[in-house]
C-alpha cells in the first residue's frame, strides 16, 4: 500500500459547515471540475499547447483558497493552481489564457486579483510569500501571504530557506503545500526524506499541520486556523495536504511509464467531488434538486470560461518589447524598430 | 527633501573629501530618509554595517524595520525583495560578494528580471542590488568575480558600475529611483579611495556613459575599478606624447552606443578594458557596437585587455589576473601601430 494511504480517507463530513459556505465550496469544486474538464478537451482540439489538470486535487485548492480574504491577502502560486484561482475570484478567462500560451503570467491583473503570477519555477514564488509578507508587518497591515507549492518543490532549497525566513521575522505565511504524491514520475518515498512535509515545520518552530487533502471541510478548517494565526501576528505555518493527481503531470505525459493505474483507480474512488457531494446530502445542507442546480451554473460558468480563452485575442507582437523595462532603452526600442520593418514587409 | 539634504551637509562625512564607501553609505542615507518605501537589508548590514561598513550607522538612524539583517541565505534575500516589491516597497538588498550573487541567480533572473513583463506591468521591481563586485583586494575565493556580462545579458535587468565617489553617490540615487531592477555593482578596491568628492543629484540619463579624460589618439573604454587603472596608463602615455580619452561607461545595461561612437569617431582606435575573462564578456558587446556603428571611422580593430579565461586567481596571482598598465600599454601601442 502506498505511504500515507488509509481506508479512513474514504468518507467526509460537513456537518460541521455552515451551509452556506459548505455549497460555496461545492460550487468553486464543481466549476473547477468542469473548467479542467473543458481544458484537457480544449488541449486536444489544439486550442491548448499542453495543460496541467488539477482534477482530484479541487479540494486542497478550493477549502485553503476560500480560508483568505480577497480583500486582504494575497495568493502565490505555481502552475497548477487554477480552482485556487477560481475560488479566489480570479478572472478566470486571464488565468486560462496561460494555458492558451497567450501570455506566460496569465492575463489577469495580478495585483487587483492579489494572486500571483502563474510562475513554473516551483519553490520560486515561495520567498515572495515571505517578502511580501515581510513587507504587510513592516506597514503595520495584517494581511496573510499564502504560498502554493507540491511536494516536488519542497525539496528546493528556497522553500526551505523561506520557511526559516519565515519563522525568524515570524512573518504572517501560510506556506500550503498540496502533496499529490507524484511530483511528476517520482513518488513521494524517492521525493520526500522523512516521509513528511509538515513534519519539517518542527525544525523552523512553527506548527505543521497535516490534513486530508480530499476533505474540503477539513483543508478549509486547517488553513483558517493558519490564517488567524499569522493575522493575530503570531507568525508561519506548514500545511500538508495529502491529496493525489490523478491526471499525468501534464497533457504531453504518460505515467503508464511509472506508475500503477490500480493505484490511480484507488484515488479516484475518493474523488473530493463525490465526496463532498455526498456529505453536503448526508449533512442536510442541499438536496440532489439544488445540487443539480448548482451543478447547472457551474457548466454554464464552465463554458463561459472555455469560450472566452478560445476566443480571446493573441496578444499585438509589440507587446514582445512593452513590459521589458518601466523605462525602456534605446537599445530595446532599436530592436522594436527591426521587429516592425520585417512585420511590415 | 531640502531639509534630509541639509541634514546630510551637516553630518560626519567632509564635503569635501570622501571615500567611495562613505558615499555609498551617504547616498543610502539620502534615499531612507527621502522615500519611506526603502528598505536595506541583507547579511550583516544591520548592527555591523556591513563588512565593508557601508551601511555604517543606517539601522541606528532608521531602525530594525528599515535596516535589517537577514539569515545567511542569497536566494532567499532576493526573494524576499521580490515579495517586499510586490507590496509597493523599494527593497535595497545587498549581496555580501559577487560571488554569492550565484546561489541567488534564479530568483535575480527568472523573478526579479522578469515580473514586471510577466505581470503585464502589474508589478514593477524598484529593487537596487548592491553587490559588492570585481577583484584586487586578495580576497578568498568567490570574492573577486565580474558578473557584468551575465547580468547585462538578461532581459529586464540594468546594470550599472560606479568608478568613483561622486559617481557611487549619483548613480545609487539613479537606481534606486528607478522603477526597473538594478544591478549596482560596487568595485570594492575603490572602497578606500578617498579624494574631493561633490554630492550631485543625476542629471544624466540612465544608461550614459562620461568622458573623463579627453584624448585624441585612442580611446580607452573601463567600468569600475579599470576607470582608474585606464586614467594610469593615459598619464603614463601622456608622457610619450599619446593622448588617450578615457571613456566611463557606468550603465553597462543599458550600454551608451551613442557616446561610445562620439568618442571612438574622434580617435579612431578603441581599447576596451576589463576584469571579467575574455571569452563572452562585455567587452565584446562593446568592441561590436563600435565596429557597427563606427566601422569606416575606425583606423584598427578594437582592442580588448581582459582576465584570463580562468577562474579568478589567488592573492599573489590576482595581480597578474587583472589587466595590468603595461598589457593596456601594450594594447594601445597596437592600436597606434596597426
Amino acid at each position: 500500500m502506498p505511504l500515507h494511504e488509509s481506508e479512513e480517507q474514504g468518507a467526509i463530513t460537513v456537518d460541521h459547515l455552515p451551509p452556506d459556505l459548505a455549497r460555496t465550496l461545492y460550487r468553486h469544486m464543481r466549476t473547477a471540475r468542469d473548467v479542467d474538464t473543458e481544458a484537457i478537451a480544449l488541449q486536444r482540439q489544439g486550442v491548448f499547447p499542453a495543460y496541467v489538470s488539477v482534477r482530484g486535487q479541487e479540494a486542497a485548492q478550493v477549502g485553503s483558497a476560500t480560508a483568505l480574504d480577497p480583500e486582504r491577502d494575497f495568493v502565490f502560486p505555481t502552475y497548477r493552481e487554477m480552482a485556487a484561482a477560481l475560488a479566489h475570484g480570479v478572472d478566470m478567462v486571464g488565468y486560462m489564457a496561460t494555458h492558451r500560451a497567450l501570455w506566460h503570467g496569465g492575463l489577469y491583473d495580478v495585483q487587483a486579483a492579489r494572486f500571483g503570477a502563474i510562475n513554473a519555477v516551483v519553490g520560486g514564488p515561495v520567498p515572495h510569500a515571505v517578502g511580501w509578507a515581510v513587507g504587510e508587518r513592516l506597514r503595520g497591515d495584517n494581511g496573510v501571504a499564502l504560498a502554493y507549492f507540491g511536494d516536488g518543490a519542497s525539496s528546493e532549497g528556497d522553500v526551505h530557506e523561506s520557511m526559516n525566513f519565515a519563522a525568524i521575522f515570524g512573518a504572517p505565511v501560510v506556506f500550503f503545500c498540496q502533496n499529490n504524491q507524484w511530483a511528476l514520475s517520482v513518488p513521494n518515498e524517492h521525493q520526500v526524506a522523512g516521509g513528511s512535509i509538515a513534519a519539517r515545520a518542527k525544525g523552523y518552530g512553527m506548527p505543521g499541520v497535516l490534513v486530508d487533502g480530499n476533505d474540503v471541510g477539513a483543508v478549509h478548517h486547517a488553513t483558517s486556523e493558519a490564517t488567524e494565526r499569522a493575522r493575530r501576528g503570531k507568525g508561519p505555518t506548514v500545511i500538508e495536504a495529502l491529496t493525489y493527481r490523478v491526471e499525468p503531470h501534464s497533457t504531453s505525459d504518460d505515467p503508464t511509464r511509472y506508475r500503477d493505474e490500480a493505484e490511480t483507480e484507488r484515488w479516484i474512488r475518493k474523488d473530493p467531488l463525490v465526496l463532498m457531494r455526498a456529505a453536503l446530502l448526508t449533512a442536510g445542507h442541499a438536496d440532489e434538486e439544488l445540487l443539480d442546480e448548482i451543478d447547472a451554473k457551474a457548466r454554464q460558468e464552465a463554458e463561459r470560461i472555455r469560450d472566452g480563452v478560445a476566443n480571446a485575442p493573441e496578444p499585438d507582437g509589440s507587446e514582445l518589447f512593452t513590459h521589458v523595462f518601466r523605462e525602456t532603452t534605446d537599445e530595446l526600442t532599436r530592436q522594436r524598430h527591426t521587429w516592425q520593418e520585417e512585420v511590415e514587409l | 527633501m531640502t531639509e534630509l539634504i541639509e541634514r546630510a551637509d551637516t553630518a560626519d562625512v567632509p564635503a569635501a573629501e570622501s571615500s567611495m564607501q562613505q558615499a555609498i553609505n551617504r547616498a543610502l542615507r539620502d534615499l531612507l530618509a527621502e522615500d519611506p518605501n526603502t528598505l536595506v537589508f541583507g547579511e550583516d548590514v544591520g548592527k555591523l554595517g556591513g563588512v565593508f561598513r557601508v551601511t555604517d550607522g543606517l539601522q541606528k538612524e532608521f531602525g530594525s524595520q528599515r535596516v535589517f539583517d537577514t539569515p545567511l541565505a542569497e536566494s532567499a534575500i532576493m526573494g524576499m525583495a521580490v515579495g517586499l516589491a510586490m507590496n509597493g516597497w523599494r527593497p535595497i538588498p545587498e549581496l555580501q560578494f559577487d560571488g554569492f550573487a550565484y546561489p541567488a541567480i534564479d530568483q535575480i533572473v527568472n523573478q526579479m528580471a522578469r515580473m514586471n513583463y510577466r505581470t503585464r506591468g502589474a508589478t514593477p521591481m524598484p529593487i537596487t542590488l548592491r553587490l559588492p563586485s570585481f577583484g584586487g583586494i586578495q580576497a578568498p575565493e568567490h570574492h573577486g568575480e565580474s558578473l557584468e556580462a551575465l547580468f547585462a545579458h538578461v532581459p529586464g535587468l540594468k546594470v550599472v558600475a560606479p568608478s568613483d565617489p561622486a559617481q557611487a553617490y549619483t548613480l545609487l540615487l539613479q537606481s534606486v529611483r528607478s522603477d526597473d531592477p538594478v544591478v549596482y555593482m560596487e568595485p570594492k578596491a575603490r572602497y578606500w579611495d578617498r579624494r574631493a568628492t561633490t554630492f550631485e543629484e543625476p542629471s544624466d540619463p540612465v544608461g550614459t556613459s562620461r568622458v573623463v579624460r579627453p584624448g585624441r589618439h585612442a580611446t580607452l573604454i573601463a567600468w569600475g575599478a579599470m576607470v582608474h587603472r585606464c586614467l594610469q596608463v593615459a598619464e603614463l602615455a601622456a608622457e610619450d606624447g599619446v593622448e588617450l580619452e578615457v571613456v566611463d561607461l557606468r550603465w553597462l545595461k543599458p550600454i551608451d552606443t551613442a557616446g561610445l561612437a562620439e568618442s571612438v569617431r574622434g580617435t579612431r582606435r578603441a581599447v576596451v578594458v576589463h576584469e571579467a575573462p575574455l571569452t563572452a564578456g562585455l567587452g565584446a558587446e562593446v568592441a561590436t557596437l563600435i565596429t557597427e556603428n563606427c566601422f569606416r571611422d575606425l583606423a584598427a580593430p578594437v582592442q580588448r585587455v581582459t582576465g584570463f579565461d580562468v577562474p579568478y586567481p589567488a592573492g599573489p596571482l590576482e595581480s597578474q589576473y587583472l589587466p595590468t598598465i603595461d598589457r593596456v600599454l601594450l594594447a594601445v601601442q597596437r592600436t597606434l601601430e596597426y
